[in-house]
């Protein structure tokens, strides 16, 4: 998501790194292709307006001063990604307890937008943590939502109470009240109630929306909402936060190459954070907002922070500790290393999911690279690495011509695809090293397609390009089509 | 067009400052036009004068929409095939239901195929509307693999001459090309029985930007040949439409405005024009 408009501030920032001197004319040109970057974006036209000004008056008066530091534009930068963290939330927020179990967190939200999936998501989630959710079954209009969740309940063995069939026979308020006493009875800590999806201009059932709430008294109101929705959105979630009101905000299907300017429409409008985010049809595609990561990945960075997380999470303990030990004492990368990696990535799940948080993946090369990616690549990738030797696998230089064709033959692959993978292995080395030297975990180089703002040396960012560049080479998708066909 | 009442009314006595212009502009974004379209609506309506300006406007607004027919597709001596997809969420089942609901109300013979044999309950939700119209509902086991339905589905329905097949799928984001892939085998697996006339890619009416590339994504990969606008009942205006049938000429065909089975009407490029420009 949010693809474009990283590519424009990256194009923006870029035709404003070349000046030695920002000027204050520059900073209009600045501004107008970040407003029409946000626009596309499908942020709310008010929210861009009040965005841009808050910019042109924090970096106006401080223009005289900006030039004087070593990097005017780095400068700038900063104050547009501190903006966009302000209204993202600021700092993420995690659910309130209720003082006296259970803690009832209610579900709303327009029709499609995801609630049901999410209910058990967020069920899992918290079940993950310790706590001993219980789900209510609310949505009696949908056809069949009420199956749907005792499904979703019985996958992730979570108990759903759902008293009444649905498809518009049984009274919501009802089963939302006797939901919460069964859960208090039956001693859950956590009461999560799905309800029917629901427009903000049907006073009806925005009415009914509020009797639940009424009914319930819960200590979380989610409002739950489509990251592919457009201008829309602030029109909605103004509806819903007064006909029902909500403590904080779902964004779901980020999955997708949405922009998401919604996550900046609602948070700044509504004033409330957004608190976690749905990134895949998996029980387990979820995770907590965090906005200075979406941040980041607003403005072209990338969300390593998650991409590691992700990881470490999919390896076993041992993996984990050993390549981190390995990291931190400076010890090379090996193919050995790789191969563990390729296997905890194929526990993680899609990898064009992983590899879309890397920075750089919004460039256009790299875009492109990932829309044709391949989940069976890692396989066979795999298969690759697995015909080497341990000395190969230690040391890829010794790989010569004929043990090359030796192990394409074991794999069963051809040796461009050998060569391939010994390029981008090396690629990734050097990048390893490069986070090593790096500060806060983020490689020095920015990825091609994203001007530096080098946080270290300049120099040292240059090379940071030079195993990127080389990535999206061997990734050449017309080589791959011609592959697979 | 209320949007454009005030600045057409200002226009003919001559006098349109540039905060009209920017409300008017301002109002095209709202509804989801994209900044690009509007601010070349607002170039069209300055570079004429008074009453030709809002004729020059009405004019290109009309030439966005596509041209191609709008009523859905009748093959005749055959079954006609009717594959109904898009992202998750954006009403596909409940869209089927009502498109069959409308197909027999005029007399034409109709077969549901439940091929979302993904998303739990999917099935279930659509045997539900076939219960409901009275109309057979083809199903898998619950997993399984839904071009296999959609075999079952076509092979069942060219056999008794049933005139519809109306097929039901999986909500799926345009980007993962796995899940298109398992869509073009869908119509590929239909195909080799008979062949697939309609795809209609269901788009919600909140949709931003995003709705082009859904929009190109799906006619990669299936062809689509027209859309379902639905939730045109909520407050979204659903701008988002003209600004893919101008960019990818695909037509609207139906427009969904409510939950209910009669919810559902074909398009009409003037309700459709003034509701959008009517804030
Ligand atoms: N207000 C309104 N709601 C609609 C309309 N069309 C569908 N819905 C609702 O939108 C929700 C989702 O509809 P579904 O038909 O299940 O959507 P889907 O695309 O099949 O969903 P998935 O299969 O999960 O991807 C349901 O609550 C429908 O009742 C419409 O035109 N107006
Ligand atoms: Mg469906």
């Amino acid at each position: 998501m949010f693809d474009s408009l990283s590519a424009k501030f990256s194009s923006a920032f870029s035709s404003l790194r070349g000046k030695g001197r920002i000027k204050a004319g520059d900073l209009d040109e600045i501004t107008s292709e970040i407003r029409s970057a946000l626009l596309d974006s499908d942020v709310a036209v008010s929210v861009v307006d009040s965005f841009i000004s808050q910019i042109k008056e924090r970096a106006l008066p401080q223009l005289d001063e900006l030039n004087k530091s070593t990097n005017p534009s780095q400068a700038i930068f900063n104050i547009v990604n501190e903006e966009l963290v302000g209204i993202l939330g600021g700092t993420a927020r995690r659910i309130r307890y209720a003082k006296k179990a259970p803690t009832v967190i209610l579900l709303t939200g327009l029709q499609g937008a995801g609630k049901t999936s999410l209910a058990g998501k967020l069920a899992k989630y918290l079940k993950d943590q310790g706590n001993t959710p219980i789900l209510v079954a609310c949505d009696l209009a949908r056809p069949n939502a009420v199956t749907q969740l005792q499904l979703v309940g019985d996958s992730i063995s979570v108990p759903v109470f759902a008293p009444e069939p649905g498809n518009g026979v049984g009274d919501p308020v009802r089963v939302a009240k006797d939901g919460v006493k069964f859960a208090a009875e039956k001693l859950h800590n956590i009461v999560i109630v799905d309800t029917a999806g629901r427009l903000g201009i049907d006073a009806q059932l925005m009415a009914q929306a509020k009797q639940i709430r009424d009914a319930i008294n819960p200590d979380e109101v989610l409002y739950v909402v489509d990251a592919m929705v457009g201008q829309d959105a602030v029109r909605s979630a103004q509806a819903f936060g007064e006909g029902v009101g909500f403590d904080a905000v779902v964004l779901t299907k980020l999955d997708g190459d949405a922009r998401g300017g919604a996550a900046l429409s609602i948070t700044q409008i509504t004033n409330k954070p957004i608190m976690f985010a749905a990134t895949g049809e998996k029980v387990t595609d979820f995770d907590l907002f965090y906005p200075d990561r979406m941040a980041s990945r607003i403005l072209g960075l990338g969300d390593i922070q998650t991409l590691a997380e992700a990881t470490k999470n999919a390896f076993d303990g041992d993996t984990a500790a050993k390549l981190e030990s390995k990291f931190a004492s400076g010890e090379d990368f090996t193919l050995d290393d790789f191969l563990a990696q390729l296997e905890a990535m194929k526990k993680m799940g899609s990898m064009t999911k992983l590899l879309g948080m890397l920075p750089g993946a919004n460039s256009g090369a790299m875009k492109k690279q990932l829309e044709q990616f391949d989940d069976t690549e890692l396989i066979r990738t795999q298969a690759i690495v697995q015909s080497m030797t341990p000395l190969e696998r230690r040391d890829p230089k010794v790989l010569n011509g004929s043990r090359r064709a030796r192990i394409a033959k074991g794999s069963g692959r051809a040796v461009s695809d050998v060569n391939s993978l010994v390029e981008r292995f090396t690629g990734a080395q050097k990048m390893m090293k490069q986070m090593r030297s790096g500060k806060g975990g983020m490689p020095a180089g920015m990825p091609p397609g994203m001007p530096q703002f080098p946080q270290t040396s300049g120099a040292n960012s240059n090379k940071g390009n030079a195993p990127k560049a080389k990535k999206s080479r061997s990734g050449n998708p017309a080589k791959r089509a011609a592959e697979s066909s | 067009m209320a949007i454009f009442g005030k600045l057409f009314a200002n226009l003919r006595g001559g006098k349109v400052s540039s905060a009209d212009w920017e409300d008017v502009l301002q109002s095209l974004i709202e509804s989801d036009l994209g900044a690009a379209n509007s601010q070349s609506i607002i170039e069209i309506a300055k570079r004429e004068r008074g009453e030709s300006s809002e004729i020059a406007v009405k004019a290109a607004l009309h030439s966005w929409l596509s041209e191609k027919p709008r009523a859905i597709a009748k093959s005749e001596g055959r079954t006609t095939t009717v594959l109904v997809v898009g992202v998750n969420g954006t009403g596909k089942t409940t869209s089927c239901a009502k498109l069959a609901g409308l197909l027999k109300r005029n007399g034409e013979s109709v077969l549901l195929a439940a091929a979302d044999t993904f998303r739990a309950a999917a099935v279930e939700q659509l045997q539900t509307w076939g219960t409901r119209l009275e109309l057979p509902v083809i199903s898998g086991a619950a997993n399984g693999d839904p071009a296999s339905v959609a075999f079952d589905a076509i092979t069942k329905a060219s056999g008794a001459s049933t005139s519809y097949l109306l097929v039901d799928t999986a909500g799926r984001l345009h980007t993962k090309s796995d899940l298109m892939d398992e869509l073009g085998k869908i119509r590929r697996v239909i195909e080799k029985v008979s062949p697939v006339d309609e795809v209609l890619l269901v788009v919600d009416a909140t949709t931003g930007q995003n709705g082009i590339a859904q929009a190109k994504l799906f006619t990669s990969s299936v062809n689509v040949t027209g859309l379902i606008l639905t939730k045109m009942d909520g407050s979204a205006k659903g701008g988002i439409a003209l600004a893919i049938e101008c960019e990818t000429g695909i037509p609207v065909k139906f427009v969904g405005t409510g939950e209910a089975l009669e919810d559902l009407s074909a398009f009409d490029a003037d309700t459709y024009l003034s509701g959008l420009f009517d804030s």
